[in-house]
């Protein structure tokens, strides 16, 4: 039964795979060394952020503007159970218990916010985001404002690889089953699919919670990379940041979210060096890739329009029409 | 759509084997190219560039810059120049981490200064330890910056590689305290803190115990956040309170504001800081009226007439125009005590610059004199500047 | 009893100013639903153009505020005619992810020319001060109340009784029909740009004067905040921003005052995120209903 499935995604397996060995090979002689490693931590973390993402924005058509506030979880229980258990036990163990706790977090909020809709939802999420940051400010297991400092690095190659590909695996998993299909119809028009009998709210949450779940685990893989957590690393720029990612690769499109998530790393890690400009270049970017390619680099176009249209609720269906055909033709 | 998929597969994993194998090309020639060996002495600086804290970063690049034109005119460091590797860490710890990375394996530095702020820093130093490069830091300053600490607060084990120039946040508490209780006789006291800057948060716990152990008590504490413009809720809350001084640890961005406002609201009990007043920003946001009664800490006085400290003033207005605040003097003096340690080591080696910079004795810089402690800490005096009018009336050494 | 009064007193001023930056966001996004992120930067812009103005012209208050808010309206529209206008038929993520992009432009760009540091802002309103028992009122929160009082209502008169007014609600419900109807569209949102940017161009040289100080990143905060408010009190809605700024500020302040100011912004967050579950379109927004 696994050969058949590998059988099936042959060309999938075998990238993957060839992704691992070359890399590993790569660090292994040396090659790539501590600055590559950790440009590579941040384009794992990317990609497992904006394909979880993805899950919710792009292919349930749920605007959330709240993604870090899941990764803060994710981050700050890994880093507390690992301080606490300095083995690598200890950071799988916080890896998990951060995504289940993040989920459960995304349950906890999805149920109440999730019926509203479009902008108000994304404010929603926002506001929500705040508050988990706010309440790591002021709590005392999270050392406040000064962070937690100290925390063992378990995060490398393997690990990252073993979770990002997992996180793929997984999103592509759910988007092609039945479930999946079922978010995908929520996005393509709510109305239709809650008359079709769909408890549209629970899949909403589903996805939600998914979302979380994955955000969860590029958190304590941080946590685990970078020895250092504070509260205003999870700022709703960083929420942003994530949604840039999802955006620029494409609505709906996983493959779009990891090209987006390579590019952005490798866009901010090597403007580093450009100090004074880094900002107003990375602006740059972001607004002519936007002009040029509104539908995202990978931007799968009938995805994004239909996105569109349930999202924009107020265009009346002629005109949605009529800019369809405009796009296929 | 299967299609699609696939050629968004071979594409991103072509994409990842592009930089991936570019990278490895770059990293190998730029890693053989040693530091020691080339005609300048390269010194990276990690600093807060953009983001939340841009401006204490790019303070204290102002100084560093200053520092470095100084030396390369006077000739440089063993005979050579100078060059600074300069990178923006956007505020942001894991940037700090993977610049700092970049700074020691790629361009070959032989130290690093940076990042400002205590978090930022931190972040860096397992980064130090692994490359065996030292850095320095001129404002962070937490006490577990450079040495580790048990639960009682005493030093366990210093970071090797680890340095800072400025106060640790204990020391200023603990001074302030003593003055408020000694000097100024005061017996309640209300804390305003920025709570999310973790030197302001460690200035108020040392403050709070030193008071309560001489007999004071803190009435209230307020806090704020780096970046609020509008203080009134909580000085307003303040205003019917009973206490003798206010001690506002933060720095001088929101503390302008908050005498300024504290003192449009008719509060004018004395307002007690430390070094993060020491800017002529605060005058300027405060307005000389506001600043009456106000006391802060700070490494040195423009009232001493030091020859060096006026010569840096001027050289400062001179270059950028204007009057240096605490970071651009730090940040010049982090500098400066880099090459004096790099000279002192006789080559520009990371491990011989670290033994030099760990047994530094009496370095004179503008920030003051200091030696470095066994707990790579400056050891150095403090000087409590009274304001009178906006301007520096009195300087009471402690 | 004071001290309360006080409290409004303060928790009205600064609701004042997040209502003037939540006008500019309400007009913009009533039109092409757009949630402008670069409009806490033009906030700043207008902060940074009063303040030369005021510094290297010596202009006094007045000139120096019409002078900002011009600046700030052509500034707006050339944003809308370089970044918006290409997207105007794409879907509104990206148009907001482009909307990001030019807030990053403008906070870093001013930054590179000014610096990071915070600036005083020149006090041409003076500090006087009244005091009414134990209540301190000053000049500048007078002023701060009464400009952002005169400008909605002007704003209102705008929308509701001129011709580019009536075009602007027509664009505002269907671009399509009022472009039928013989309505220049792309006239129309320049203009809503237009006076949207003035609007926070006048915010931007109130603050400056107000808390005194300005920085390139000081509109990130109060941006965020702004749109909270304009949500708030339902947005696309004049009064409705004004009503969500004011109500921001209070419980801020009020937040501050008699609980922890730390949690002040969680408690503006939570009290949001509930009127938005009872009320879903906000305090004074209509509730359309959705049509299949």
């Amino acid at each position: 039964m696994i050969l058949d499935i590998i059988k099936r995604n042959s060309v999938f397996t075998l990238s993957l795979i060839l992704t691992f060995v070359v890399v590993q090979l790569m660090l292994f002689t040396g090659i790539l060394n501590d600055y590559y490693m950790s440009a590579i931590v941040l384009i794992c973390i990317n990609v497992i952020l904006g394909v979880s993402l993805n899950l919710v924005v792009g292919f349930t058509g749920q605007f959330s503007l709240g993604h870090a506030g899941f990764m803060s979880v994710g981050a700050y229980v890994c880093a507390i159970i690992n301080m606490q258990m300095d083995s690598t036990a200890g950071f799988l163990l916080g890896i998990f218990a951060g995504a289940v706790i993040a989920a459960l977090v995304g349950v906890l909020i999805g149920i109440p916010t999730l019926r509203l809709r479009g902008d108000y939802l994304a404010i929603a999420t926002l506001g929500t985001a705040e508050i988990i940051r706010i309440l790591f400010l002021n709590l005392d297991i999270t050392n406040g404002a000064v962070g937690l400092n100290g925390i063992p690095q378990y995060t490398n190659w393997p690990w990252l690889f073993i979770f990002t590909a997992l996180t793929i695996i997984c999103i592509r998993n759910f988007i092609n089953s039945s479930h999946g299909r079922t978010c995908i119809s929520i996005r393509e028009d709510e109305i239709a699919a809650e008359s079709m009998g769909i408890n549209t709210t629970k899949y909403k949450v589903m996805a939600f919670a998914i979302g979380a779940f994955f955000a969860g685990i590029a958190g304590g893989l941080y946590a685990s990379y970078f020895y250092f957590l504070k509260p205003d690393i999870f700022g709703f720029m960083k929420s942003i940041d994530i949604l840039v990612i999802v955006v620029l690769g494409g609505l709906g499109s996983i493959s779009g979210s990891i090209i987006a998530g390579i590019f952005l790393a490798i866009v901010t890690t090597y403007l580093q060096q450009f100090a004074a400009v880094r900002m107003i270049i990375y602006s740059l970017v972001l607004i002519i890739v936007m002009i040029f390619r509104p539908q995202g680099l990978m931007g799968n176009k009938e995805f994004s329009m239909k996105f569109f249209k349930s999202f924009g609720k107020k265009e009346n269906s002629w005109l949605a029409r009529k800019r369809n055909a405009k796009i296929k033709s | 759509m299967k299609n699609v998929w696939k050629i968004a597969l071979a594409a991103s994993l072509s994409a990842a084997l592009f930089l991936t194998g570019c990278g490895g090309g770059g990293g190998s020639d730029e890693g053989s190219s040693g530091s020691a060996d080339g005609d300048t002495i390269k010194i990276g600086v990690n600093y807060e560039l953009s983001g939340a804290t841009a401006t204490y970063g790019s303070s204290s690049v102002e100084g560093i810059d200053l520092a470095i034109k100084q030396i390369n005119e006077a000739g440089g460091v063993l005979g050579k120049q100078i060059e600074l590797v300069e990178g923006d860490n956007k505020s942001e710890p894991a940037e700090a981490t993977s610049l700092s990375t970049k700074l020691m394996t790629n361009d070959g530095v032989v130290a690093v200064l940076g990042p400002a702020t205590t978090g930022n820093f931190k972040a860096t130093i397992p980064v130090a330890d692994k490359n065996q490069i030292p850095v320095i830091s001129g404002s962070a300053t937490a006490d577990d910056v450079t040495v580790d600490l048990d639960d009682d607060g005493n030093p366990t084990e210093v970071k090797e590689f680890a340095f800072k120039i400025c106060f640790s946040d204990s020391f200023q508490g603990i001074t302030m305290a003593n003055f408020a209780s000694s000097n100024l006789g005061a017996t309640k006291a209300v804390i305003i803190m920025d709570n999310s800057s973790d030197y302001a948060i460690g200035l108020a716990k040392n403050f709070r115990s030193t008071f309560e152990s001489l007999g004071g008590e803190i009435v209230g504490e307020e806090a704020y956040i780096a970046g609020n413009t509008d203080f009134s809720g909580i000085l307003t809350k303040i205003r019917s309170m009973d206490f003798d001084v206010i001690f506002l640890p933060g720095y001088y961005s929101e503390a302008g504001l908050i005498i300024k406002q504290a003192r449009d609201l008719g509060i004018t009990a004395p307002v007690l800081g430390a070094d993060g007043f020491d800017s002529p920003t605060l005058l300027e946001l405060a307005g000389a009226s506001a600043l009456n009664d106000v006391y802060y800490s700070n490494h040195y006085s423009s009232l001493d007439e030091d020859p060096a400290v006026i010569q840096f003033i001027e050289d400062f207005n001179a270059e950028y125009g204007k009057d240096p605040d605490a970071f651009n003097a730090l940040g010049y003096d982090t500098a400066k005590f880099l090459c004096d340690a790099i000279e002192r080591a006789g080559e520009a080696d990371p491990i011989a610059i670290k033994d030099a910079l760990a047994s530094t004795e009496s370095f004179a810089g503008v920030t003051g004199t200091f030696s470095i402690d066994e707990n790579h800490n400056p050891v150095k005096s403090v000087v409590v500047i009274k304001l009178t009018d906006g301007e520096p009336s009195e300087s009471i050494k402690i | 009893m004071d001290q309360l009064l006080q409290q409004l007193l303060n928790g009205l001023s600064l609701g004042s100013i997040y209502a003037l930056i939540a006008l500019g966001y309400t007009m913009v996004y009533g039109i092409i639903k757009l949630i402008n992120f670069a409009h806490g930067d033009i906030y700043m812009l207008g902060a940074y153009i009063g303040f030369a103005a005021i510094t290297f012209a010596h202009l006094s208050f007045i000139p120096a505020l019409l002078i900002s808010m011009a600046a700030c309206a052509v500034l707006g529209m050339v944003i809308e005619k370089i970044a918006y206008k290409p997207l105007r038929h794409a879907s509104r993520i990206a148009v907001l992810i482009t909307a990001i992009g030019v807030s990053f432009f403008l906070e870093y760009t001013t930054m590179f020319f000014v610096g990071a540091t915070p600036r005083a802002f020149p006090q041409v309103l003076g500090s006087q001060f009244f005091n009414i028992g134990n209540v301190v009122i000053s000049m500048q929160q007078i002023y701060i109340i009464v400009v952002t009082v005169i400008l909605m209502f002007m704003l209102q008169f705008i929308v509701h009784k001129t011709k580019t007014g009536k075009a602007m609600r027509a664009v505002s419900i269907d671009q399509d029909a009022a472009q039928l109807m013989g309505i220049k569209v792309d006239s129309t949102i320049s203009f809503t740009f237009a006076i949207g940017s003035a609007l926070a161009g006048a915010a931007g040289i109130l603050v400056g004067i107000y808390y005194n100080t300005i920085n390139p990143l000081m509109g990130m905060t109060p941006g965020i905040k702004a749109f909270v408010a304009a949500v708030f009190g339902g947005i696309g809605n004049i009064p409705g921003a004004m009503v969500g700024g004011v109500s921001i500020g209070m419980i801020e302040t009020l937040v501050a005052g008699y609980g922890s100011s730390m949690y002040k912004d969680a408690v503006v967050y939570l009290i949001l995120i509930l009127v938005l579950l009872i009320k879903p379109s906000g305090l004074l927004g209509k509730n359309t209903r959705e049509k299949v």
